[in-house]
C-alpha cells in the first residue's frame, strides 16, 4: 500500500510563501488562518550565522494523536496512502486534537470544524502533485510515495541526509527536510 | 543563540495554544467534584449508613446530577461545532480519552439516579407513589443496594481517573504528559468532595469523618504533586520548562499561593485543628480546598496549553 | 475554447515542454510537462492564458475559473520566463480582482488637492474635463507641458496618445529609482545595457556574486529559480550584504559589508585579480581597452586598504577574489537591479561591468548572454508630431549619460518652471508618492499643475492627489500590448482578459484611445479595439493569432546567444572594445576609472535605513490584495539585537521612527534580530500606506519612502540614491 511524503530541501527553499499562497488559493483556506506556513530557524552571532527555511504543515504522521484522541473518529486516516483527514460532518469541534497536535498543525475552520492540510488529496487522487508542490518556484518540494523506491522522495531520502519534526513526539512525521 | 521567526498566526494557535478557555477547568473541576461525592456516598450506601435519615448519601446523589449537568453545559459551550455534539454518541472511539468519558458520564447519571432512589426524602415518595415502589423494593433488597453503592464508588473512580487522562493523553503539551495527572486529578476531586460533603452535612459523625479523610486526602495530593513533578523533572527538557511553568514561571504565584497554599497546606493546618478539637469547625477550611480544587484545574490546563515541544531542529 | 483546438493545444504544449527540457536539460521541466497533461480540465472550469501583471516580469500565466468565479493563477509552462512556475506574488494575483478597495468609477476632485474628497462621474465627463484642460495646456503652454508617467506595459497607449498629442515627457522610475545607473555603468563598459528580464546566465553560473541582490526576497522570477537551479548544482556563492538576507543563508562566503563602501571592496577584488594575474587574460587582450592605466590604478587598493573602509577581513577578500577566478568564465557578479543607493551609482556599477569583464564572462556561458527576440510588426500609425523644445528633464545635458528620462527630473521643471513649465501630469501605475524620494518636492510639484491624473486600480497615495482618477480594470480583467520580450529563449505573450471587471471600471487602452478621440487624435487609433490591433500585428508577422490566444506564449526558435554559438562579438563603445578605460567619461569631466569616496555618516544615535522587498509583495501596490495581505500585512524594522538591548526595544512590540530631518513615520513593529548589522536598520518597501481609502492597508506598517526625505544625485545620470537616510527610535507610549 502507498505511503504519501513530503520531501522539502531547505537548502533550495527560500521562504517566499508561494506554497502558503497556492494553498490559500487552491483550497480557498479561510481569510487568516493557513495550513501551511514558513519557519526561519537561524542560529549564532553576526555575522557568524546559519538560517534553516521550512515550510510547514501537517505532517501526516504516522501515529498521529490526533486521530487516537479524536472522540468522533472525524479525524482519521484516509485509504490514500496514509493521509490523516477530517470528516467534517463527524467533526465536533472539541479541539482536542488541536491541543494534541506537536506541531499545532490544527485550526478551526470558522465553520466550527478541525483543518488541517489534507496533502491535497482532491489532487492526489487524479495523479498530481499538492498545490504547494506544483508551483514552489525553487522546485524544492517533492511529494510521493515512499514505499515505492523508485519515487523521486524515495531517492532523495536514500541519497540525502535529512530530518523530520519533533521526533522525539514518537509521532513518525512524514514531511521531511533535506538539510 | 535560536532565533525562531514564523509566518503562521491562526486564532487559538499562535502565539502560543490557548484552544481552551474557562469552559475545560470548570468542566474538569465539577467531573472531579461529582467523582468524589459519587465515591464518598457510594461508601455510606455501602456500608448502609443511608437507613440514616440524615446521611448526605441521601441528598448527595442529586446534587452531582447538577454539578454533573453544569459541567456538561460548560464542555458544550466549548465545543465549537455545537448541532455536531451528538457525534459524541455515535460511536465509540477505543483510544480516545474524550470518547472514554462522553460514555461515562452517559452511565453516570443512571447509578446517581438510582444512588439518590435508594432513599429519597419522604416528600417525593408521597408525591410520587413509583419512586416509593423503587425505594422499598431497595430496602428488601439489601444486597442490590450494596452493588450501587460498590458501583458507584468505581463508577466515580473512573470519572475522576477520566478528567486527568482527558489532559495527559493529549502527547503535544509536555506539563500533561504524565500518567499522574489522573491520580492527582480523583485524589483532588475526593478532596473537594470530602470538603463539600464536610460544610454541608448534617451528621455530626459525617462532618468529623470526612474532616479526617479531608486532611488525609490534602497530604496525599500533597504527595501526588511531588510525583508528578518528579516525573516531569526526570523526563526532557522540554518537560522541566514545563513543570518550571508552574514551578518557578509564569505560572508559579497562582499555584504557590492559591493551588498549594490557600487550597492545600492552610485548609490541612485548620482542619487538623479542628478534628482535634482545638477548634470549632468552620466553612473556611472546606471553602479554601474547593477553590483550591478549581484554580488547580485552571492552572493545569492553562500552563498545560502553554507547555509546548521545541521545534528548534538547529544544534543548539 | 473548443474540444479540438483544446487537444492541440496539450498536445503542443506537452511537445514543446518536452522540447525545451531537452533543452534545458533539467528533468524538472519534463516533471511540469507530465503535470501539465494531468492537470486535464475538469467541468465548470475554464483556463485563459494571459501573463501576470504584479510586477515588470511578465510571467505566462493560466488563469482557472471555477463555476464562473476566478479560483488560481499558474505559470504557463510553455512561457521560458516562469517555466510554468509563478513566484508568490503572481499566485497570489487573483487577490486584486477581489480587493475590496478597489477604485470603482471616474472621480472628479470635490475639495482641494490631496484631501480624498470626492464627486463620481461617468467616465465621458471625466475624459472630456481631461481633454478640454489638455487642450488648454496645449494652447497656452505647448504640448511638451504635459508630462506622462507610466510604468509597465499597461502604459503603452496611453504614451501613445500623449506622443500623438505632442509630448516627448514621459518618464518611469524604473530609470532613475531603480536600474539606471546599472544600465549606464554597462553601457560605459561594454556598451550594452543588462536590460529586463537581466541577460544574467545565472543558471549556468559556477560561481555567483551577490551585491545586495536579495533574491529569494526580490522575487523575480527567472531569477529566483535559476538561482536555486545553481544552488542544486552546487555553485559557490558570495554574497555582500549588511543584512544577512536570504541569499547570504545560502552563500558560501557571506560578507556583511559596512554599508555604502561596496565600491572599494570590488576596487580592491579587482586588484588581487589583477595583481594575482587570475583575470581572463585572452579576453582583456583581445576586447579590452584601457587596461594598463586601470591596472596602474587599482594598485592603490590592496585588501588592507579596504578593510577599514568596508569591515571585510583582508583575506576574505582575497579568498572570494581567487574563488570568483577559480571558476571563470562561468563566475557572474550580479550587476543588480535596483541600484540607487549612494550617489556614486553609475560608477559602482561600472566597476561591476569591469569585474564582470576581469572574468571574461561576457558574451559567455555563466556570464552574461546575448538575450534574442522575435520580430512582430509595429502596428502602422501616422508620424508623430515632432517637438521642437525638446524633453524637459535633463536641461542642457546636465546628465550627460542618462539615456531615458528622468522622473525626478520632470518634477524639478515642475518646480521651477524651468527650462518650461510643465503644467499637467498624467500618471499610469505608478505611485509617484511612494517611489520618488522626498515626498514634500512631490506634493509641491503637484500643487503647481492645473491637471493631474491618475490612472489606478486602487486609491494609492497618488491618487490621492489627482484632480481626475481613472479606476483601470486590472490585468486578469483586460487586454494589454503584446510582450515581445528580449530573452534566453525568444518568444510573444498576449495578454487577455479572464473575467469581467466587477464595477464600471475600463482597460488602459480604451482610456487612452477614447481621449485622443477627444483631443480631436482619434486618426491615431486606426484600430476598433484592442483585439484588431493585436491579431494585425500577430497576422502580418506570420503568426496565428488563434494560437496565441489559446496557447498564451508563442516561442520563437531558439538563437544562439553566446559567442561560441556564434554570437558577433561587437562591443557598442566610442572605442568599439570593452572599457576599463573610459574617454567618454574623461571628457565629461568624469573620473574614467571609477574612484572610492567615503559614504556620509549619519548624525550620532541615528542608523543608516535600508529596505528591499518581501517575496510577498510587489513595492506598494500589493498591500491591499486580500490573498497577498493575509500573508504580510505589516513590514517590520529590523534591529540587531545589540541596538535593540541598548534602547530597550522589544521584539513584536512598536515604534516611531524619526529620520535626521525630524520626518516621524507611523508606528511600526520591531523585528529584533541577529540578522543585520548594528550600524543600520530595515525595513521592506510599500508599507505604512497613508491613502485612507485603502482601508485594508492604511497605517499599517512604515513607509520607507516617508522617512526618504534626503537623496544624492548621480552626477553622471540622474538616479536618486535614496540609502543616505538615517533613524531613531521613538517609543510608543
Ligand atoms: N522608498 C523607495 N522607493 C522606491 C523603491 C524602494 O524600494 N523604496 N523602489 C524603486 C524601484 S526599484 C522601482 S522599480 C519603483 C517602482 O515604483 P512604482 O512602479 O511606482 O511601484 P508601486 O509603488 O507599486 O506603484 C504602482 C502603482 O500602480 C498601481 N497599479 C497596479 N496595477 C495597476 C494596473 O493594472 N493599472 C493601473 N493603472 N495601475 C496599477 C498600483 O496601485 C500603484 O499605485 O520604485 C522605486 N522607488
Ligand atoms: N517580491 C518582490 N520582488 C521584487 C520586487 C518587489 O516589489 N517585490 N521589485 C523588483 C524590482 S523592480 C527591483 S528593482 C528589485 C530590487 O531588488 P534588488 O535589486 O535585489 O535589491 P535592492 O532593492 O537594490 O537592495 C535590497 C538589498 O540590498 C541590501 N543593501 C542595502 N544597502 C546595501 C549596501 O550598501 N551594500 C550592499 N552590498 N547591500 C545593501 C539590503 O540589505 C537588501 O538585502 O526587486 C525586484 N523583485
Ligand atoms: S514555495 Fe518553495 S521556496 Fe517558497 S517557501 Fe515554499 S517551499 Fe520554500
Ligand atoms: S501533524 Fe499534527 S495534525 Fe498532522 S497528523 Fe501529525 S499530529 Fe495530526
Ligand atoms: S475537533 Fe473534531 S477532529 Fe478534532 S478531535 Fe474533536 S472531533 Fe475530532
Ligand atoms: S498539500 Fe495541499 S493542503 Fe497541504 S499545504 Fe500543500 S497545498 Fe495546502
Ligand atoms: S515575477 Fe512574480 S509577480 Fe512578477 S510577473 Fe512573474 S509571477 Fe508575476
Ligand atoms: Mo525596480
Amino acid at each position: 500500500m502507498a505511503r504519501y511524503a513530503m520531501v522539502i530541501d531547505t537548502k533550495k527553499c527560500v521562504g517566499c510563501m508561494d506554497c502558503v499562497v497556492a494553498c490559500k488559493t487552491e483550497n480557498n483556506v479561510p481569510e487568516s488562518f493557513n495550513r501551511d506556513w514558513i519557519n526561519f530557524e537561524s542560529i549564532g552571532k553576526f555575522p557568524e550565522l546559519h538560517l534553516e527555511i521550512r515550510s510547514e504543515r501537517c505532517n501526516h504522521c504516522e501515529n498521529p494523536p490526533c486521530v487516537h484522541c479524536c472522540p468522533t473518529g472525524a479525524s482519521h486516516f484516509s485509504k490514500l496512502g496514509g493521509i490523516i483527514l477530517v470528516h467534517h460532518d463527524l467533526c465536533t469541534g472539541c479541539k482536542a486534537c488541536l491541543a494534541s497536535c506537536p506541531y499545532d498543525a490544527r485550526f478551526i475552520n470558522p465553520e466550527g470544524y478541525a483543518d488541517k492540510c489534507t496533502f491535497c488529496t482532491h489532487r492526489v487522487e487524479k495523479g498530481m502533485n499538492p498545490a504547494c508542490v506544483s508551483v514552489c518556484p525553487t522546485h524544492c518540494m517533492y511529494f510521493g510515495d515512499i514505499e515505492d523506491q523508485q519515487n523521486q522522495v524515495s531517492k532523495l531520502l536514500a541519497s540525502r541526509k535529512y530530518i523530520t519534526l519533533i521526533p522525539e513526539a514518537g509521532t513518525k512525521p512524514h514531511v521531511y527536510y533535506l538539510i | 543563540m535560536n532565533e525562531l521567526y514564523s509566518t503562521r498566526n491562526n486564532n487559538l494557535i499562535d502565539p502560543y495554544v490557548h484552544v481552551w478557555g474557562w469552559e475545560i477547568p470548570v468542566y474538569l473541576f465539577l467531573g472531579g467534584l461529582v467523582a468524589g461525592m459519587m465515591i464518598i456516598s457510594g461508601y455510606f450506601i455501602f456500608n448502609g449508613r443511608y437507613k440514616e435519615e440524615k446521611c448526605s448519601c441521601n441528598f448527595l446523589p442529586i446534587i452531582s446530577i447538577i454539578a454533573l449537568s453544569l459541567g456538561m453545559f460548560a464542555l458544550f459551550l466549548d465545543i465549537e461545532y455545537k448541532v455536531h455534539v451528538w457525534r459524541f454518541y455515535t460511536t465509540f472511539q477505543i483510544t480516545s480519552p474524550m470518547s472514554w468519558g462522553s460514555w461515562i458520564l452517559i452511565i453516570v447519571y443512571p447509578a446517581l439516579a438510582a444512588m439518590f432512589l435508594i432513599n429519597p426524602n419522604n416528600m417525593l415518595k408521597e408525591k410520587i407513589p413509583y419512586i416509593k415502589k423503587i425505594s422499598e423494593f431497595f430496602s428488601k433488597h439489601p444486597y442490590l443496594v450494596k452493588n450501587i453503592g460498590i458501583g458507584n464508588m468505581i463508577l466515580g473512580g473512573m470519572l475522576g481517573i477520566y478528567t486527568g487522562i482527558l489532559l495527559s493523553s493529549l502527547v503535544a503539551r509536555p506539563l500533561w504528559n504524565s500518567s499522574i495527572l489522573g491520580m492527582l486529578f480523583l485524589v483532588s476531586g475526593l478532596s473537594s468532595a470530602a470538603a463539600f460533603v464536610h460544610m454541608i452535612a448534617k451528621d455530626r459523625y459525617e462532618r468529623e469523618l470526612l474532616a479526617k479523610a479531608d486532611n488525609s486526602f490534602l497530604v496525599i495530593e500533597l504527595f501526588i504533586f511531588l510525583l508528578f513533578f518528579i516525573g516531569l523533572f526526570t523526563a526532557t527538557q522540554v518537560h522541566i520548562d514545563a513543570a518550571n511553568l508552574m514551578l518557578s514561571g509564569s505560572y508559579a504565584p497562582v499555584f504557590w499561593v492559591f493551588v498549594i497554599g490557600l487550597g492545600i497546606v492552610i485548609p490541612l493546618f485548620i482542619q487538623s485543628l479542628a478534628v482535634n478539637h482545638k477548634i470549632q469547625h468552620t466553612p473556611v477550611a472546606p471553602i479554601l480546598v474547593i477553590l483550591g480544587g478549581l484554580l488547580l484545574r485552571f492552572v493545569i490546563v492553562e500552563a498545560g496549553q502553554y507547555s509546548k515541544w521545541i521545534t528548534t531542529t538547529l544544534a543548539k | 475554447m473548443n474540444s479540438l483546438s483544446r487537444r492541440r493545444f496539450l498536445k503542443i504544449s506537452s511537445a514543446t515542454v518536452v522540447t525545451a527540457a531537452t533543452l534545458s536539460g533539467s528533468w524538472s521541466s519534463i516533471v511540469r510537462s507530465a503535470e501539465k497533461i494531468t492537470d486535464k480540465s475538469e467541468k465548470g472550469i475554464r483556463k485563459v492564458a494571459t501573463y501576470c501583471d504584479i510586477c515588470f516580469w511578465k510571467c505566462g500565466a493560466i488563469a482557472y475559473v471555477k463555476d464562473g468565479k476566478l479560483w488560481k493563477v499558474k505559470g504557463n509552462p510553455l512561457d521560458p520566463l516562469s517555466e510554468g512556475r509563478l513566484c508568490p506574488r503572481g499566485t497570489g494575483g487573483v487577490g486584486a480582482h477581489f480587493d475590496r478597495d478597489r477604485l470603482k468609477s471616474p472621480l472628479i476632485r470635490k475639495s482641494h488637492r490631496g484631501e480624498e474628497k470626492w464627486i463620481e462621474v461617468t467616465w465621458n465627463e471625466a475624459l472630456d474635463y481631461i481633454a478640454e484642460k489638455m487642450i488648454k495646456i496645449k494652447s497656452n503652454y505647448g504640448p511638451e507641458a504635459v508630462a506622462l508617467f507610466s510604468h509597465g506595459i499597461g502604459g503603452n497607449f496611453f504614451k501613445h496618445t500623449l506622443k500623438a498629442y505632442g509630448s516627448p515627457n514621459i518618464s518611469a522610475p524604473s530609470f532613475a529609482q531603480c536600474r539606471g545607473p546599472r544600465d549606464v555603468g554597462f553601457r560605459l563598459t561594454f556598451g550594452e545595457d543588462v536590460s529586463s528580464p537581466e541577460r544574467t546566465d545565472i543558471r549556468n553560473a559556477r560561481c555567483i556574486v551577490l551585491i545586495g541582490s536579495h533574491l529569494g526576497e526580490n522575487m523575480h522570477n527567472t531569477q529566483v529559480q535559476e538561482f536555486a537551479e545553481a544552488i542544486e548544482k552546487d555553485a559557490s556563492i558570495i554574497v555582500v550584504d549588511p543584512r544577512y538576507s536570504i541569499a547570504a543563508s545560502k552563500a558560501k562566503y557571506y560578507l556583511p559589508i559596512k554599508p555604502g563602501t561596496d565600491l572599494a571592496l570590488i576596487l580592491a577584488w579587482m586588484n588581487i585579480i589583477i595583481n594575482e594575474e587570475l583575470y581572463d587574460k585572452e579576453f582583456v587582450d583581445k576586447y579590452g581597452f584601457g587596461f594598463e592605466q586601470f591596472a596602474a590604478e587599482v594598485q592603490q587598493y590592496t585588501p588592507e586598504w579596504a578593510y577599514p573602509e568596508t569591515t571585510i577581513e583582508p583575506d576574505v577578500i582575497r579568498a572570494t577574489a581567487r574563488e570568483m577566478a577559480l571558476h571563470k568564465p562561468a563566475t557572474l557578479i550580479h550587476p543588480g537591479r535596483h541600484v540607487t543607493w549612494y550617489g556614486d551609482d553609475a560608477q559602482r556599477s561600472r566597476a561591476i561591468a569591469m569585474l564582470n569583464a576581469l572574468m571574461g564572462n561576457w558574451g559567455r556561458k555563466g556570464g552574461f548572454y546575448y538575450p534574442q527576440s522575435m520580430d512582430v510588426v509595429a502596428y502602422p500609425y501616422p508620424e508623430y508630431p515632432k517637438s521642437e523644445k525638446g524633453k524637459v528633464d535633463n536641461p542642457d545635458n546636465k546628465y550627460p549619460f542618462a539615456h531615458e528620462t528622468i522622473t525626478t527630473g520632470i518634477r524639478e521643471a515642475t518646480l521651477s518652471g524651468k527650462p518650461y513649465p510643465i503644467k499637467g501630469w498624467l500618471v499610469y501605475a505608478t505611485n509617484l508618492l511612494q517611489a520618488l524620494p522626498n515626498e514634500e518636492e512631490t506634493i509641491k510639484a503637484i500643487q503647481n499643475l492645473d491637471l493631474m491624473v491618475v490612472v489606478d486600480v486602487i486609491p494609492s497615495e497618488i491618487a490621492g492627489w489627482a484632480d481626475v482618477v481613472l479606476p483601470e480594470s486590472i490585468y486578469l480583467e483586460r487586454h494589454d500590448d503584446l510582450n515581445v520580450e528580449w530573452f534566453r529563449d525568444p518568444f510573444i505573450a498576449i495578454r487577455q482578459p479572464v473575467v469581467d471587471t466587477p464595477d464600471d471600471q475600463k482597460p488602459n487602452w480604451w482610456m487612452a484611445k477614447k481621449l485622443a478621440e477627444k483631443l480631436g487624435l482619434g486618426h491615431y487609433y486606426p484600430w476598433k479595439d484592442i483585439d484588431e490591433y493585436l491579431e494585425y500585428r500577430i497576422t502580418n508577422s506570420g503568426y496565428d493569432y488563434n494560437e496565441l490566444k489559446i496557447k498564451g506564449i508563442i516561442q520563437g526558435e531558439k538563437q544562439p546567444i553566446y559567442f561560441d554559438e556564434g554570437v558577433p562579438v561587437e562591443f557598442h563603445t566610442p572605442t568599439g572594445k570593452v572599457e576599463f578605460y573610459s574617454l567618454q567619461l574623461a571628457q565629461a569631466g568624469f573620473d574614467p576609472i571609477p574612484k572610492y569616496k567615503k559614504p556620509k555618516e549619519g548624525p550620532h544615535g541615528y542608523f543608516r535605513l535600508l529596505y528591499g522587498r518581501a517575496p510577498v509583495h510587489s513595492f506598494s501596490r500589493t498591500q491591499s490584495n486580500p490573498v497577498l495581505n493575509d500573508m504580510m500585512n505589516e513590514n517590520e524594522i529590523w534591529v540587531n539585537t545589540n541596538i535593540a538591548e541598548r534602547y530597550g526595544l522589544e521584539n513584536g512590540k512598536y515604534v516611531r521612527l524619526k529620520n535626521q530631518d525630524g520626518v516621524v513615520s507611523n508606528r511600526i513593529k520591531i523585528r529584533v534580530t541577529e540578522r543585520i548589522r548594528t550600524d543600520c536598520v530595515y525595513m521592506v518597501h510599500g508599507f505604512g500606506h497613508r491613502s485612507k481609502a485603502l482601508r485594508s492597508a492604511y497605517l499599517k506598517g512604515a513607509s520607507d519612502a516617508q522617512l526618504i526625505t534626503k537623496y544624492e544625485v548621480d552626477p553622471l545620470m540622474g538616479g536618486t540614491a535614496m540609502n543616505v537616510n538615517f533613524v531613531t527610535f521613538e517609543m510608543e507610549v
